[in-house]
């Protein structure tokens, strides 16, 4: 048994939401650049030059990339020769207060749907927990705002509504979306196990690297058509038109009943802030 | 491109067409959801409503020697109905960030108003526009306080004019 002393865990949480917060990841920036030498459209290209001049300004570390910092998302993967002596997901909390206060981040938590009074702290951070084999840690760690949160959404879709059914509902929320996400967006798509399950894939997916495709053939081709079918939209940055809507598409599935096609999708906004960390 | 200087005319209101870029300067005022539904209901407010300017924004903590924190557009969808009795009071420009509601559109246009976006997600950048901040109202809402800010060539795009123009429509 390996022992994990959890004041490891609170520190390395705290120094990842901070630098996720400042720094945007190398390979999103570069997206960004391509989808913007690929408009045409002065607004849209102006907005994306916004964007990435926005992440120079962040990356000294003054003012975080976006006024939303988000909530904390964490999928925790737990090796069963790991000895851990307290509370994990204590310990996690711990580490989201001390770096949303510490790295002068926005309190965007609430405690109750309709008293809403704001936990003043960040906390607490949603965990999505695995054992896995092993005797290490694994923590993928993500600030997820609440706008593009809010125009994800999960639909029971029937088994004969088959992969039209999946694109046209994919192809709909986007559009139905519009700048509200603030495109472009990453979209993370959850098929199959069920109700819930679907929304933990879409959000598994969201949290893959940029550049990776799905390894069943089907579903690496229904990324590759969405992304496509996903910028002729016209959705474009913020709404405003042009030809960059999405910047990748991920789908993750899992087994599922006979009589269901669950499908979940996640929508991330271009400032997609997460970092995995392995203790 | 337009300059424009608060408090907003009815004249400035005409000058704005869908897509125009418009520098913002003078004072303006945020408020979020829960800001909101208690400004409905105020008889007195420490500002005059007459010719402002909301933006939608909950910033990040100021660091010392900084003006304010992050401070980038949220999604204007939420404040629909709770503008229009603040445009029926004289509120003249709404900064956000996404389409609206069609009976927004109405209310707006009839209440002489104009909607205004500015970038989603450059709250580094667009916080380098505002020279100084203070709360003024609900300082127990935290990031959803009132906050009176001043503001340099803060740069938006108007999203619907009074000519019934709508940048996510036109395009």
């Amino acid at each position: 048994m390996r022992k994990i002393d959890l004041s490891e865990v609170t520190n390395i949480v705290k120094e990842s939401v901070i630098k996720i917060n400042y720094e945007l990841d190398n390979s999103l920036v570069a997206l960004i650049q391509k989808a913007k030498a690929n408009e045409t459209k002065e607004i849209s290209k102006s907005i994306l030059s916004d964007i990435l001049e926005n992440q120079d300004i962040a990356r000294e570390g003054n003012i975080p990339l976006c006024q939303d910092t988000g909530i904390v998302v964490v999928f925790l993967e737990v090796g069963t020769s790991v000895q851990i002596e307290g509370d994990i997901y204590e310990a996690i909390n711990e580490g989201v207060k001390q770096g949303y206060n510490q790295g002068y981040l926005r309190k965007s938590v609430v405690k109750h749907p309709f008293l809403r009074e704001n936990t003043k702290d960040n906390s607490p951070a949603i965990i999505h927990t695995k054992l896995v084999s092993g005797d290490k840690i694994k923590l993928h760690i993500a600030s997820k705002g609440g706008g593009s949160e809010n125009m994800s959404t999960v639909v029971m879709l029937t088994p004969t509504d088959g992969i039209e059914g999946v694109k046209k509902l994919v192809l709909d929320t986007i559009f139905n979306a519009g700048g509200k996400p603030c495109p472009p967006i990453i979209v993370g798509i959850g098929i199959g196990g069920n109700f819930e399950k679907s929304a933990i894939l879409a959000k598994e997916a969201l949290l893959r690297d940029l550049d990776d495709s799905s390894n069943d053939n089907i579903i690496k081709q229904l990324e590759d058509e969405l992304y496509t079918e996903i910028n002729k939209l016209g959705v474009g940055p913020m709404g405003v038109g042009g030809e960059t809507t999405c910047l990748a598409v991920k789908i993750n599935y899992f087994p599922m009943h006979i009589a269901s096609l669950p499908v979940a999708i996640n929508i991330q906004c271009h400032s997609a802030r997460h970092i995995e960390v392995i203790l | 491109m337009i300059k424009l200087n608060t408090p907003i005319s009815n004249n400035d209101i005409k000058l704005l067409e869908a897509g125009e870029k418009v520098l913002l300067s003078g004072i303006i005022y945020t408020a979020r959801d829960q800001a909101h539904l208690r400004l409905i209901n105020e008889k007195e407010l420490p500002f005059k409503m007459k010719g402002s300017v909301i933006y939608y924004v909950g910033p990040t903590p100021k660091r010392d020697g900084f003006s304010i924190g992050s401070s980038g557009p949220t999604s204007s969808y939420r404040m629909d109905k709770l503008a229009v009795p603040l445009m029926e009071r004289g509120l003249k420009l709404m900064i956000g960030k996404g389409d609206r509601s069609e009976e927004f559109r109405k209310e707006m246009i009839k209440n002489n108003s104009c909607y205004l976006i500015a970038t989603g997600g450059i709250g580094a950048l667009l916080s380098s526009k505002i020279i100084s901040s203070e709360i003024i109202l609900y300082e127990d809402l935290g990031a959803e306080a009132v906050y009176k800010l001043e503001v340099k060539d803060f740069p938006c795009f108007v999203a619907y004019d009074i000519y019934g123009n709508n940048i996510f429509k036109d395009n």
